[in-house]
């Protein structure tokens, strides 16, 4: 069937047959691998983007399903080229990953926490993260990137707008 | 002891060069890589434990929209070789696929070919196999004792391994000993479950005898093993190392997987892409860890002083074995632990029963036994009366004792494990704890406090497998660097296999730039693929910043040998007056004499008329590094040194458990770790922290559980619960550096660093606080259901006045 999505700020005109889940949509049809396959079954996080602004799991959704939203990815959060966001360079900072995985999806959900929460607590940060499992971490030191992230932006010169 | 007396990159706290692709999403996992005409591969698996398969009626599948092809364990059987194994056992056979019998639910039959994974799935609903269920054993006791239910017929008994090695006077030790205790410890099936599942893409070019395959591989010796099992030459299979992997910690073998897909790109002609779902992975992915029953038995005296252990470990291999009943040999190197046992008695077993194969986990066996160690000890002061901090310090080895031989015939290289807990407890006061603890019990609470002292023996040289199979003549586990200076004088360097968040990249920049004073960032890291390759081990056994970084260490030196000689020659003096100063070279007497960098560049590359006599032009050189310690077979009672380093950990906290839900809360957590010399301090605390998150995961939740039918209960995530944020407390790491005298920058291993204790620490602290009510356990993992049923019934009993 014929969709079209609104994915990273540009409507992308699709053929997909209906029971392509967004996930599958995203990595095979429009190429934006940056989403991740992990569980397929809603647990692990992997294949996080935002949805209207909201961190949604792309594996339980339906392609179709998407139309008529926003759907943004790692890559719509990227600037540019070998360009970081504020949150992107913080992670690079503490080293909150290791093997990279997870670690689009859980940027993205550091990105949907600081909309709504630009100081978070310890406990927010660890509640916004607890639906993204990390194998490699342990999270200390993905939880101080996003402390980081929120400190530094906090205390920009100019506010950062955070796409949503 | 390092040639280096002040570190101008290594120990300080730099980047991870390696994140920068990983934040944006560009990461290049092997379900990224694209290659043109790819087919997909979808299984159809065995419902039962075991089963004769009858007939395989492939009609209606065939039919199907998109299917290419269905292949069948039978065709496979007859085109390819059994997978390589690690123990002498020709009689059990493994295969991709399934081959007259299947002998595990979720095992691979056929593998259903496709234009899309989609379309394979739904072909593979369509294979009708019909089966005749057999008789399946899957407790490892009986598959010991009984031969009634053999899991391979030919074999003649369920046993693969059955070694008893007996190290010093250990019956003299245990009748001269005025106290005993005994124990039996379980240590569940669970593994490490990267996220990523394990994915390979294989495609083979008739017209250039080539298979290139990208794959999320961690496995020694992959290309080799593809290559027999496909019958082709090893030097027709091309084995790409620039494929991130998302995530291993042992288990990314892949190897009949890789088998599977090379063979269906041979037989058809266009690349074949196998990623498996959390289903095919869980169940038939070939990667849990271990299974694995210990019996302790140690003599001690009446001041706790343990003298003599006898353990004898059952394994339960699962239905086929790789490498994975070695992991029965690693814990050989560190059998003691950080103690001073005098006689050492240890029977390694390993059996096959109706359960899913296992692979290599991180820690390659240590965890399980550290488990046993470690809870022993508890019980050793338990009997006594004493503190169990206490009985630790008197038995541990001291700081003045090393280098300090242990009865299985490894010396521990170094250590200072007393200062390592004064430092902790300097941190965090025991007593404090007891305080907390108790405040906690008076609150109604079950509160236990946690200890667990433990070693990781890293770098090692892989003797375990001449331990356990004598046929096997290992004595060395490889690794290597090249390096390479441009004519423009950029740096090169590279590295033979793939990395799975190691940061290995960073390694080696951090390695050669230390050397040559040169800026890491400065320096390219590149991982050429399998046919371009040194040799290198993979990164297994802690192995990394050892072997590596040595590696990398080396073949700079030989660089910087090299320029030295060039600029001396150049510069009319003899080489012993030569100073290197940051890529520049000057004459130690008359400093304003000197040839630059770039002046060294021009000549190796330009000018070979200025060059000493007989010297390569160029500026490249290579180093293939065996362990530091060396390599020797072991000796007829099967002392053997195993491993050149030994890092240390001790763990110490606090859980409650509200004792109406059962739900143990780590409230306090330090670690105190002493991993020699940290190449990269973020890498180090990040390996820490997730270890012991995963060990937690392995105490308390995670479990590859089977029901009485054989069928894995525990198939998904929601069953097989794996730690989120909330489960894993706030660490405290608390740092202690005791250099390795054997390492080029003083480092040991850290990558199974806190894994290894951790779920000593938890199983020592949930039974800290269940004394109070007189009950125990000793099976891991403890899961919340258990300990609140175990709970429930203690206290029923003691209001009754039981």
């Amino acid at each position: 069937m014929r969709i079209n999505l609104d994915i990273n700020g540009e409507i992308r005109e699709l053929d997909v047959e209906p029971r392509t889940s967004l996930l599958d949509c995203l990595r095979d049809h429009v190429g934006l691998t940056g989403a991740h396959t992990g569980c397929e079954h809603g647990v692990c996080g992997a294949c996080t983007v935002l949805f209207d602004g909201v961190a949604v799991r792309s594996c339980l959704m339906f392609a179709p399903q998407a139309e008529g939203s926003k759907i943004t990815t790692i890559e719509g959060v990227t600037p540019g080229p070998g360009e970081m966001s504020v949150i992107q360079d913080a992670f690079c900072e503490t080293h909150g990953m290791q093997c990279g995985y997870c670690t689009p999806a859980m940027v993205l959900v550091a990105h949907a926490l600081l909309i709504d929460n630009p100081n978070p607590s310890r406990d927010d940060i660890v509640d916004a993260i607890s639906g993204n499992i990390c194998r490699c971490t342990g999270y200390a030191q993905i939880i101080d990137a996003i402390a980081l992230a929120a400190e530094r932006l906090r205390g920009a010169n100019r506010p950062v707008e955070l796409t949503k | 002891m390092s040639a280096i007396s002040k570190f101008r990159f290594v120990s300080t706290d730099r980047r991870v060069r390696e994140d920068r692709r990983f934040v944006a999403g560009k990461g290049k996992f092997v379900a990224d890589i694209q290659l043109p005409n790819t087919k997909h591969v979808a299984l159809v698996t065995c419902p039962h434990a075991a089963a004769r398969i009858v007939s395989i009626d492939k009609s209606a599948a065939l039919k199907m929209p998109g299917v290419h092809y269905i292949l069948d364990g039978a065709e496979l059987a007859a085109a390819t070789l059994p997978l390589m194994t690690g123990l002498d056992t020709p009689n059990v056979p493994r295969r991709p696929l399934a081959h007259e019998i299947a002998r595990y639910s979720g095992e691979w039959v056929v593998a259903v070919v496709a234009d899309s994974r989609a379309q394979a799935e739904d072909a593979a609903e369509e294979v009708v196999i019909d089966y005749e269920p057999l008789p399946f054993v899957l407790d490892a006791e009986q598959a010991l004792e009984s031969n009634d239910i053999l899991v391979h017929e030919a074999h003649g008994s369920n046993v693969l391994l059955d070694k008893t090695f007996t190290w010093g006077e250990v019956d003299k030790d245990f009748a001269a000993s005025p106290r005993k205790l005994k124990l039996r410890v379980k240590w569940g099936r669970s593994s490490t479950v990267p996220i990523e599942t394990f994915g390979v893409t294989a495609s083979w070019d008739p017209w250039r005898d080539m298979l290139d395959v990208h794959a999320s591989i961690q496995m020694p010796r992959f290309n080799d093993q593809i290559g027999i099992a496909l019958k082709i030459p090893v030097t027709s299979v091309r084995v790409h190392h620039d494929v991130d992997v998302g995530g291993s910690y042992g288990v990314k073998r892949g190897i009949k997987h890789t088998v599977l897909c090379g063979y269906l790109s041979r037989r058809l002609g266009f690349p074949v892409k196998l990623l498996e779902d959390r289903l095919e992975n869980m169940r038939g992915g070939d990667a849990h860890g271990p299974e694995r029953l210990f019996d302790v038995e140690v003599a001690f005296d009446d001041n706790g002083i343990v003298r003599s252990m006898k353990m004898r470990a059952l394994e339960n291999v699962g239905a086929y074995a790789g490498r994975s009943p070695f992991q029965l040999g690693k814990p050989v190197g560190a059998i003691v632990g950080p103690y001073k046992i005098q006689s050492v008695q240890y029977r390694a077993v390993a059996v096959v029963t109706n359960k899913t194969t296992q692979d290599a986990v991180r820690g390659f066996g240590q965890a399980p036994t550290n488990v046993a160690i470690e809870r022993t000890m508890d019980e050793v002061a338990n009997v006594l009366g004493l503190d169990r901090l206490e009985i630790r310090r008197r038995n541990m080895i001291r700081h003045d004792e090393f280098p300090y031989t242990i009865p299985s015939g490894t010396t521990y290289d170094s250590g200072d494990f007393h200062a390592v807990i004064d430092k902790v407890v300097a941190h965090t006061s025991y007593e404090g704890l007891k305080v907390e603890r108790d405040a906690l019990r008076t609150q109604g609470m079950l509160a236990g406090i946690g200890l667990a002292a433990c070693l990781e023996p890293s770098g090692g040289n892989a003797t375990f497998e001449a331990l356990l199979n004598p046929k096997v003549q290992t004595s060395t586990f490889m690794d290597s660097c090249r390096v390479n200076i441009d004519g423009v004088g950029s740096i090169t360097a590279t590295m033979h296999t793939t990395s799975s968040g190691q940061g290995h990249e960073t390694l080696v920049g951090t390695a050669i730039g230390e050397v040559l004073q040169i800026d890491p960032e400065l320096i390219r890291v590149v991982r050429p693929d399998s046919l371009n390759s040194l040799p290198s081990g993979t990164p297994v056994g802690s192995r990394m910043a050892i072997m590596l970084g040595g590696a990398a260490f080396h073949a700079a030196t030989k660089l910087k040998t090299k320029l030295m000689t060039i600029a001396a020659h150049d510069l009319g003096i003899p080489v012993e007056r030569a100073v290197y100063d940051q890529g520049n070279v000057y004459d130690k007497n008359k400093p304003e004499h000197r040839r630059t960098w770039l002046d060294l560049v021009q000549i190796a590359w330009r000018s070979y008329h200025r060059l000493p006599a007989d010297m390569e032009p160029g500026l490249a050189a290579s180093h293939i590094m065996q362990v530091p310690t060396g390599g020797t077979l072991p000796d007829a009672d099967g002392r053997v040194q195993m491993y050149p380093c030994t890092s240390f950990e001790f763990h110490l906290i606090l859980v409650k458990i509200d004792p109406d839900l059962g739900r143990p809360e780590i409230l306090k957590y330090r670690i105190g770790h002493d991993c020699g010399v940290v190449i990269n301090p973020k890498i180090v605390r990040g390996m820490t922290m997730g270890g012991i998150a995963h060990g937690i995961g392995a105490a308390l939740y995670e479990e590859f559980a089977y029901n009485d039918d054989g069928q894995l209960i525990a198939q998904t995530f929601m069953d097989y619960l794996l730690p989120s944020s909330h489960e894993v407390p706030d660490v405290q790491i608390i740092h202690h550096e005791t250099p390795s005298p054997h390492t080029v920058f003083g480092q040991k291993g850290s990558g199974e660093s806190g894994y290894l204790g951790s779920p000593a620490a938890v199983a020592n602290a949930i039974n800290d606080a269940l004394k109070p009510l007189g009950i125990s356990t000793n099976r891991l993992p403890i899961k919340v259901s258990t300990l609140g049923d175990m709970i429930a019934a203690a206290q029923e009993n003691k209001s009754k006045g039981h």
